[in-house]
């Protein structure tokens, strides 16, 4: 599955943001350097705003950003309840901060119509998030459908890791 | 049904098998002419009771030019499964007294045609051709085209669809091109293709995704959905100039562009208001307006003909189904109900007479390319595949260009509307995808 990571930027940097184990903070590190074209955390010598050291921080839940859905459901199951309520605070006390939701599904079925359930994920994610204290300038959702596979391939263990949606910082 | 699995098992060894000689010739000749990376790969299924027996002799000095002529025409006619060819081997005919009609008749030959290429300057190429009814002992029709050498196959073509129109009634659809997403490692290019997929051009090339490619009704302009800032947009690109504009770039996902007949207008789905909804934009993408409200999910619009109606995909009974709505000037959450087989029909597509529509059927985990009479309700199956996609009518309504997967290999395939007659068109490199079947030429 790793191999799979270097399709894109855009999946390189959500994929990498998304690890909540500690074995991938190596991968964290990488993947942010790549974004921003050093690998220093602290981004010294940019204008980056200072709150994207805390968006990084491997010890944060802050750098988990992605959230997982069961087969057919938009529902944010309650494993990832803290880590999108956590996103929803620091948007709320970082007023010029702000994310786009990107919801995924598996390649089952017509794309548009995947298009549409993954768009679901994404607004579910956000009605969180603006629950929570989270202004909605601050947030757009929408969707890749089936286009961005996080896994390649037929059959549960790749469908379960592409129905998710991603939490990408503007900036970042 | 059990024929069609057999099918499947011949399609990767067609090339290696063939069983006729007028298949081997014809693939043969497709193999030489290839382009390097687009390759036509026929097989045809079934309606052999009712095919036309028609023999095409290689018209006098075709074989000075770069491209055969002849082999474009029988390529052409054979797809359709309509046809039966004769095999003129010894006879070489190429004007109406060099014709010993009895010669075809014994070879069971309905149809005949002959023709020379005269050649009129450097770059210019005249084709004489005649269609001549064996038992009648007479012509059929004719005609004398002349094309610059750059454009032999689009002239075959022409020709091929003169005889399909004189023998069967129906509007010949050789001429016209097909739009498709081609999927090579990361990149992503939509391109533009003759109708039997030689002549393939990219309009634009991408490392980020592309779906839903739409023609103007005009046949000049494509609307597509492109991924790359990170969302779907939707664009409309110029086929001549390769110009493009956003017409759809709303906050949220924009996507599923579909024509109205006029051309002037485009049903998009939006996301900006809350859920995916229908709306409709003016093709320069000014004057939103919203046409669906409902609960659920609305999405893969596509006007009826007359431009009155809309198709759609909804949730908003619980599965995925195919709807009907009226196109007016106010909003409306009212709308018919029209498929009711299974818990999954989606991606409408409607025939130009607006009489069906072919859609994709989830049938036992199995997704296939369906059609159904929107008089009677009346459902076909038209394919026994795995994961069929798209489905696109032919302007003449009597194929439908679809999306489906060999070995996970994206390739298109088209089946005729009464599903007797497949084929399918396969890319060596990469997958192929979202095939648009585009409209009749201008001059049609």
């Amino acid at each position: 599955m790793r191999k799979l990571l270097g399709i894109s930027l855009i999946v390189l940097l959500s994929a990498c943001a998304s690890q909540t184990t500690q074995p991938e903070v190596d991968d964290l590190n990488a993947g942010a350097g790549a974004g921003s074209g050093g690998s220093d955390l602290m981004g010294s010598g940019s204008d980056r705003p200072s709150y994207f050291s805390q968006l990084q921080d491997p010890n944060s839940i802050l750098s988990q950003r992605s959230v997982y859905y069961e087969y057919d459901s938009y529902t944010v199951k309650s494993e990832y309840r803290e880590l999108v309520l956590s996103h929803a605070r620091f948007l709320r006390d970082n007023a010029s901060a702000s994310v786009i939701l990107q919801g995924n599904t598996d390649d089952r079925g017509s794309r548009e119509y995947n298009l549409a359930l993954g768009q679901r994920r994404a607004d579910s994610v956000r009605n969180m998030m603006t629950l929570a204290g989270a202004r909605d300038e601050q947030i757009e959702s929408v969707s890749l459908g089936e286009e961005k596979p996080r896994a390649l391939g037929h059959g549960e263990s790749a469908w379960s890791q592409n129905r998710r949606t991603d939490i990408l910082y503007r900036g970042e | 049904m059990g024929n069609f699995l057999l099918f499947e098992n011949l399609i990767l060894m067609s090339i290696h098998r063939s069983k006729s000689i007028y298949r081997a010739l014809i693939l043969l000749l497709c193999l030489i002419s290839a382009p390097v990376y687009a390759q036509l790969n026929i097989e045809i299924f079934g309606g052999g009771a009712s095919r036309i027996p028609i023999a095409i002799v290689p018209f006098a000095d075709e074989n000075k030019l770069q491209q055969s002529i002849t082999s474009v025409i029988s390529a052409d006619l054979q797809r359709t499964g309509l046809f039966k060819l004769v095999d003129p081997a010894g006879l070489s005919p190429h004007a109406p007294v060099e014709v010993v009609y009895s010669d075809w008749a014994n070879r069971g030959a309905n149809a005949l045609v002959i023709g020379r290429v005269v050649a009129i300057s450097g770059d210019q190429v005249e084709i004489q051709f005649r269609l001549m009814d064996v038992a009648k002992k007479s012509q059929l029709t004719g005609l004398a085209i002349t094309v610059p050498t750059a454009q032999l196959r689009m002239a075959a073509h022409r020709i091929a669809d003169v005889i399909y129109e004189a023998l069967t009634g129906d509007v010949g659809v050789f001429s016209t091109r097909i739009a498709y997403v081609l999927k090579r490692g990361n990149k992503y290019a939509l391109q533009v293709a003759d109708a039997d997929g030689y002549n393939a051009q990219s309009i634009i090339e991408y490392t980020e995704p592309i779906i839903s490619p739409a023609w103007s009704p005009d046949g000049s302009q494509l609307a597509y959905v492109s991924f790359e800032n990170k969302k779907p947009i939707v664009y409309v690109q110029k086929l001549a100039t390769r110009e493009r504009r956003a017409v759809a770039s709303f906050k949220g996902s924009n996507s599923a562009p579909a024509w109205s007949p006029d051309g002037k207008k485009l049903a998009v789905v939006l996301t900006g208001q809350g859920g995916s909804q229908i709306f409709l934009v003016n093709a320069d993408g000014s004057g939103l307006q919203r046409l669906s409200r409902s609960s659920g999910i609305d999405t893969e619009p596509n006007f009826s003909p007359d431009g009155r109606y809309i198709l759609f995909t909804s949730d908003r009974g619980g599965s995925p189904q195919i709807y009907r709505m009226p196109v007016t000037n106010t909003e409306t959450s009212n709308a018919e109900r029209l498929t009711f087989e299974g818990s999954y029909n989606v991606s409408p597509d409607y025939s130009r007479d607006g009489k069906d529509f072919t859609f994709i059927h989830r049938n036992n985990g199995q997704f296939n390319v369906a059609v159904q009479e929107i008089g009677s309700r009346q459902v076909q199956i038209l394919t026994n595949s795995k994961f069929d996609e798209s489905p696109s009518f032919a302007p003449n309504g009597k194929m439908i260009l679809y999306a489906t997967e060999i070995n996970g290999h994206g390739i298109l395939s088209a089946v005729s509307r009464d599903g007797q007659t497949r084929q399918h068109l396969s890319v060596q490199i990469g997958d192929i995808r979202e095939p648009a079947w585009g409209p009749l030429p201008t001059w049609k």
